[in-house]
């Protein structure tokens, strides 16, 4: 098994929470998992990124290869463009979340943004902050965006429940059930449109 | 034990602890800050009393760890590439003293300069004090080899230099621990004038270090950190240094690179090892995430025998950090390409965040500069250098630590009064202070906008020297009571701010404004902590 991951989005938006989930999930289920991640600008409303690379075989590079990306997994819909030039042609999914951050003055209009998105052979486009309002509140739409993406991850959803378990347990049950609940929403609304 | 998933920096940190260190010295610097922070917050430091504050500057803290390394015991100094230009006083001399306890220096490079101001190779820095230097390529070489540093260290008498660069430093895998050692007992140096840099001495001790190069270069040959790897394909060698491996053999199935191959993880290199190479194969390609080092090496300055491929033939571009498609291309392999990036794409450049005290200081200085000539205001390094982008665009130049008060010093002696320097606490005590003092003793007409957050605000808010000490140290310093002024800087201030750069603006002396104000980030994590401590207190009473 082989999967390499390109997270994007905002910095504050929680990429790497997403990376810890899955990260934790792999491990769970012995894989080997090499992350790299962006340091220093997330405070500052800069872009973000994280290469996570999972395997069942050791991980030379911990940058993925140009065109060897098999998921953009992004909480934004202008980030999840800014890689697709590191996304497999051939089989490569983007998922993203289509709620733009506005934090620059000159966005471009976000009809253009998800046009792009919508040419890609291959992609799950997602509201995820009403999604996460609906299960309870709208930071979780993070794991919303996992959530959909957890069809594409080659790991057993019960890990990925079990990592969400693990990450918010010191934060009560009740983030628990409500993260879990996220995760669902968006795994049922990426199975409803593939 | 089981494995731990740590960044590159994690596993030298935990590598470091397991070694026995009773002390780390640092000062924040993208991409080392990870290091002591995973120290600070550890158990394992509380428990053996690891001491890890934060030092004034990369120096002080150079100095600091040789002073325990004096005393016998192990020291861990970390910095950034640019870092060790700060320490390196103090570096090169402690190979000259040598290291009684075991003493490791731990550079951070940056190549492509994620975040700094250029891709320095702190390699030459080994090479220029003549100890041996340590390049793991892997979470997992981290930490064996920061262990293996400090053994290395105690064995030959000397300082270590390791090298990581940022894709190391800032990425996660596996890392299994082994044993944890014991940290030395306090033991002065058998020899109590080695460390004593007279020159008789010093040349003592110099001939005595350059009589160990040759055991460096065989330790490197036997240690098992450089390592030959043969192939059937004899058209060309390939010699890969530190995570320049990883992107190597990431071009080819199954890892199975089918020239012979060098990995180097340990200076000096190995020259019987390297010239088996050269003499099976008909060129060499050079792959190393920094400088030409090792390329250059090789080529020596005639260029005269088999050709040897790099940065410097073009082969792989001169600047800029290496990666799988670079490695790629250099090998002569079809690289693969995604989708072609949409002309929607706009920048989102980092930014000051939504509330920043430096946005108001830097909306003041800025207004009452209107009726100046532009191009007068010298800035330093920290979150407000974010002021040279739009919409503020307030600052001229940002070139190393410090340098924002004494290059106004230059310019105003040049004829271009008022000069202006914008610097933060932080960066005012890292070395900012002797600037001032030589700014007081010149009475140069230059304002110095001290912006104090309190806090080390760009690299995460680690605690800043200059906490509660800047208007004092001005005072001690010479500036005259008059100039020191001390504004809010707040939104609902700024006509009073203004006035105040206007009137120290006109002043032919020092002047000096500190602009205090939280760090909003610093404020909410520490309400937060405030916060949740009450709950537990509350808890535990209830």
């Amino acid at each position: 098994m082989k999967k390499n991951i390109i997270l994007s989005g905002v910095g504050g938006q929680g990429i790497l929470t997403i990376a810890a989930t899955i990260g934790t999930a792999a491990l769970s289920e012995g894989l080997q998992l090499k992350q790299a991640e962006v340091h220093g600008m997330s405070q500052r409303g800069g872009d973000v990124q994280s290469h996570l690379r999972l395997s069942s075989d050791p991980i030379a590079s911990d940058l993925i290869p140009e065109g060897k990306a098999d998921l953009i997994i992004s909480v934004e819909p202008l980030e999840s463009l800014r890689y697709i030039n590191m996304l497999n042609k051939e089989t490569g999914w983007l998922i993203s979340s289509m709620n733009p951050v506005k934090n620059i003055a000159d966005y471009p209009p976000l009809e253009s943004v998800l046009d792009e998105i919508w040419k890609l052979p291959r992609y799950v486009t997602i509201d995820a902050e009403r999604e996460a309002k609906d299960v309870g509140t709208v930071k979780a739409a993070n794991i919303v965006v996992l959530g959909a993406a957890s069809l594409f991850l080659e790991l057993k959803y019960e890990s990925l429940q079990a990592a969400i378990e693990q990450m918010f347990r010191k934060k009560g049950q009740d983030m628990v059930d409500l993260n879990l609940k996220a995760l669902k929403a968006g795994r049922d609304y990426a199975q409803q449109r593939t | 034990m089981p494995k731990l998933l740590l960044l590159g920096d994690e596993a030298i940190a935990q590598g470091a602890m397991d070694a026995g260190i009773s002390g780390v010295y640092a000062y924040p610097g993208t991409p080392s800050t990870e290091i002591t922070e995973y120290i600070q917050q550890s158990k394992q430091a509380k428990e053996f009393n690891i001491r890890s504050l934060w030092s004034a500057n990369e120096k002080t803290a150079m100095e600091t760890a040789i002073g325990m390394s004096y005393a016998g015991k192990r020291a861990l100094v970390c910095m950034k590439h640019v870092g060790l230009n700060v320490a390196a006083d103090a570096f090169i001399n402690a190979a000259i003293t040598g290291a009684n306890g075991g003493l490791v220096i731990l550079a951070a490079d940056d190549p492509s300069m994620h975040s700094s101001q250029n891709e320095q190779d702190s390699r030459f820095y080994g090479k220029f004090a003549q100890i041996p230097t340590l390049e793991p390529a892997n979470q997992q070489e981290a930490y064996d080899m920061t262990i293996y540093a400090f053994k290395l260290s105690e064995k030959f008498g000397v300082p270590v230099l390791l090298r990581v660069t940022t894709r190391l430093a800032h990425s996660r895998a596996g890392v299994e621990r082994i044993t944890i050692h014991k940290q030395n007992e306090l033991r002065l140096p058998s020899d109590l004038k080695q460390y004593i840099l007279l020159p008789a001495i010093a040349r003592k001790q110099y001939n005595a270090l350059l009589g160990k190069q040759e055991l460096f270069r065989q330790e490197a040959t036997e240690s098992g950190n450089n390592e030959y790897m043969d192939g059937p394909d004899k058209s060309k060698g390939v010699i890969a240094c530190g995570i320049a491996y990883n992107y190597l053999v990431e071009n080819y199935e199954n890892q199975k690179v089918p020239f012979p191959v060098i990995k180097i993880s340990q200076y000096p290199v190995p020259k019987e090892m390297i010239n088996k190479l050269y003499e099976s194969v008909s060129e060499v390609l050079v792959l190393e995430d920094g400088y030409p080092i090792i390329e250059e090496l090789l080529i020596g300055l005639l260029n005269k025998g088999k050709s040897i491929r790099g940065r410097l033939d073009g082969t792989i571009p001169r600047a800029g950090e290496l990666n799988p498609k670079i490695v790629g291309k250099a090998l002569g392999i079809e690289t693969s390409e995604g989708f072609e990036l949409p002309k929607v794409l706009t920048g989102r450049p980092p930014k000051l965040c939504e509330g920043c005290s430096h946005t108001d200081s830097f909306l003041a200085l800025n207004q009452s500069l209107d009726n100046y000539s532009k191009g007068r205001v010298f800035s330093d390094i920290g979150c407000y250098t974010l002021s040279a982008l739009k919409p503020l665009e307030s600052i001229n130049s940002c070139v190393d630590m410090g340098a924002s008060i004494t290059m106004a010093i230059g310019a105003a002696d040049a004829g271009l009064v008022p000069s202006v320097a914008a610097i933060g606490d932080s960066t005012f005590t890292h070395s900012g202070i002797t600037g001032l003092l030589d700014a007081v003793n010149n009475n140069s007409p230059i304002t110095v906008l001290i912006m104090d957050n309190s806090t080390t605000g760009m690299t995460g808010g680690q605690d800043s020297s200059a906490l509660g000490k800047v208007d004092d140290i001005v005072r001690g310093v010479g500036v005259s009571e008059d100039h020191i002024r001390v504004i809010k800087p707040l939104r609902r201030n700024h006509d009073e701010n203004v006035k105040v750069f206007e009137e120290e603006l006109k002043y032919e002396g020092v002047s000096v404004i500190i602009a205090r104000r939280e760090c909003i980030q610093t404020q909410a994590r520490r309400m937060k902590e405030k916060a949740r401590l009450k709950r537990e207190a509350e808890e535990v009473n209830s």
